[in-house]
């Protein structure tokens, strides 16, 4: 459960140490990537930019543009299994070092997680002013044909914390809340009103 | 009414639904804080989200970067002073969108291009319902993770053992907060509907996540049915963000609806914890009388 200062991009020894549980507080560029991007890497599409070690963020922010300078008013995580299809394809190709959203992801990715080095931080869906506090600038845009939300933004953090819920070891938080809650919900299944 | 009052009153009304967590959803929220451990990841979320709406309030930016699916339900004695809102509501809208207050939130679905500012066919959604006595409109602004996870039952469930009674509802609610873990941005609030049809069943569903966390249904059975079922869901440790905790609902609220025989839906409308939504009562002129 440490808590660990990093920047991006990750090293790989720094993420073969890191654990569910462990908290990073990151600082450097972060690459989003919804829907279209991930299905665009994973058909074969080329990054335009470095992914080697980045950090893949799933988010849709929302941005206003003013004086030709972008501002992110407000940038929270989207839900990240819609990118399970993708994910792993794009984790062998690319290797990233750390894929970053909400809820948390499934076997494939995480299997692909294991064998490239690589690991999930998950943040607080809805906290998009927290989060849209700690980035300090858009560096560039691209993929900007996906549309705004789509998009591929490259956004600069600062001291942005992040809980790592599934890690390079083939550990996964979700997995042991899902298979928890599972005997529970069994048990009031069989307690009726 | 007066159009410019009537567009500066949705103005005012989506750009608070927007940015301003509604005060019972934000007492819940710090209630459930102290419900947890202060070194647990449960805690921390906590804080994290009592922070990141603190800051949405006083600077007037978005709670969350999902604007969500665009929800109106205007109350109106008259036909034209419907029309005269939903115009502003569209103009309202445009504008917010333009300003970063609302994303870009309309996908075109057969050219698969963002609209880009918030309207579509049939989007935003806005549902007129004759009503005498002063305009109202509420407007919600719910997530599309949530919506994603919402679902409906149709009665008897064989894989659930769920009859067609209230022990059986009891079942598919319980299941439909398991299978949405922490997806659908928990602790989360459940708008249900049983009975209805197909249609009616979601639209009923949603309507009820109107209601204040802290009101109680009128009828007892419908009220003990919806305690229980929010104590059993807290139960379940799936906790904030679906990484475990005391609290993965902030309210349970259970409407009816008539249903043919041969039909018994249970539709459950999963709202994330950022539930925006805001009622507004008009006055004559179409300034905000009061909010309600």
């Amino acid at each position: 459960m440490a808590i660990v200062r990093a920047s991006t991009p990750l090293s790989p020894d720094m993420i073969k140490g890191l654990a569910v549980g462990d908290t990073l507080r990151i600082s450097g560029r972060i690459i989003t990537g919804r829907d279209k991007v991930h299905k665009y890497l994973a058909s074969g599409g080329e990054s335009p930019v470095e992914l080697e070690g980045a950090l893949i963020y799933h988010c849709g922010p929302v941005a206003a543009r003013r004086d030709d300078t972008w501002r992110i008013t407000a940038a929270g995580p989207t839900t990240s299994m819609r990118e399970e299809p993708y994910q792993a394809d794009i984790i062998r190709t690319f290797h990233p070092g750390a894929i970053m959203g909400k809820g948390g992801m499934g076997d494939n990715t995480l299997g692909a997680m294991a064998s490239c080095g690589c690991v999930y931080l998950h943040l607080t869906g809805g906290a998009a002013q927290f989060y849209a506090s700690r980035i300090t600038s858009v560096e560039e845009v691209h993929l900007g044909e996906f549309g705004q939300v789509e998009a591929m933004w490259v956004l600069r953090v600062h001291d942005l914390p992040a809980l790592v819920t599934m890690d390079s070891h083939g550990r996964s938080l979700h997995t042991t809340i899902e298979s928890n809650s599972l005997k529970r919900f069994q048990q009031l299944l069989e307690n009726p009103l | 009414m007066d159009t410019s009052l009537v567009y500066q009153s949705m103005y005012d009304l989506i750009r608070k639904t927007s940015t301003e967590l509604p005060e019972d959803i934000h007492t819940a929220l710090k209630n459930a804080r102290l419900r947890e451990h202060p070194d647990s990841i449960a805690y921390s979320i906590f804080d994290t989200i009592l922070e990141s709406s603190g800051l949405s309030k006083s600077t007037s930016l978005p709670v969350c970067q999902d604007t969500g699916t665009i929800l109106a339900l205007v109350k109106a004695s008259q036909t034209g002073i419907y029309d005269e809102i939903r115009s502003c509501i569209i103009q309202a809208v445009q504008a917010l969108t333009t300003e970063g207050i609302l994303r870009q939130n309309c996908m075109d679905t057969i050219t698969e291009t963002n609209t880009g500012d918030n309207t579509g066919e049939h989007v935003p959604g806005i549902h007129f319902i004759p009503e005498n006595g002063p305009a109202r409109v509420g407007i919600m602004l719910k997530g599309g993770g949530s919506e994603n996870v919402s679902t409906q039952y149709s009665l008897p469930d064989n894989a659930l053992k769920a009859g067609r009674d209230f022990e059986g509802v009891r079942k598919c609610i319980l299941d439909a907060v398991f299978q949405a873990q922490g997806k659908g941005c928990a602790p989360g609030i459940l708008g249900v509907c049983i009975g209805g049809d197909r249609a009616s069943g979601y639209a009923t569903a949603k309507q009820q996540l109107f209601r204040r966390l802290d009101d109680s249904h009128t009828n007892k059975t419908i009220a003990l049915l919806e305690t229980t079922i929010l104590e059993q869901a807290n139960s379940m440790d799936i906790g904030p963000m679906g990484l475990g905790g005391n609290t993965t609902l902030l309210g349970v609220k259970i409407g009816t609806a008539g249903r043919h025989p041969a039909c018994y839906f249970v539709t459950v409308s999963y709202s994330c914890w950022a539930t925006r939504r805001y009622l507004i009562e008009l006055d004559d002129t179409g300034a905000i009388s009061r909010w309600l």
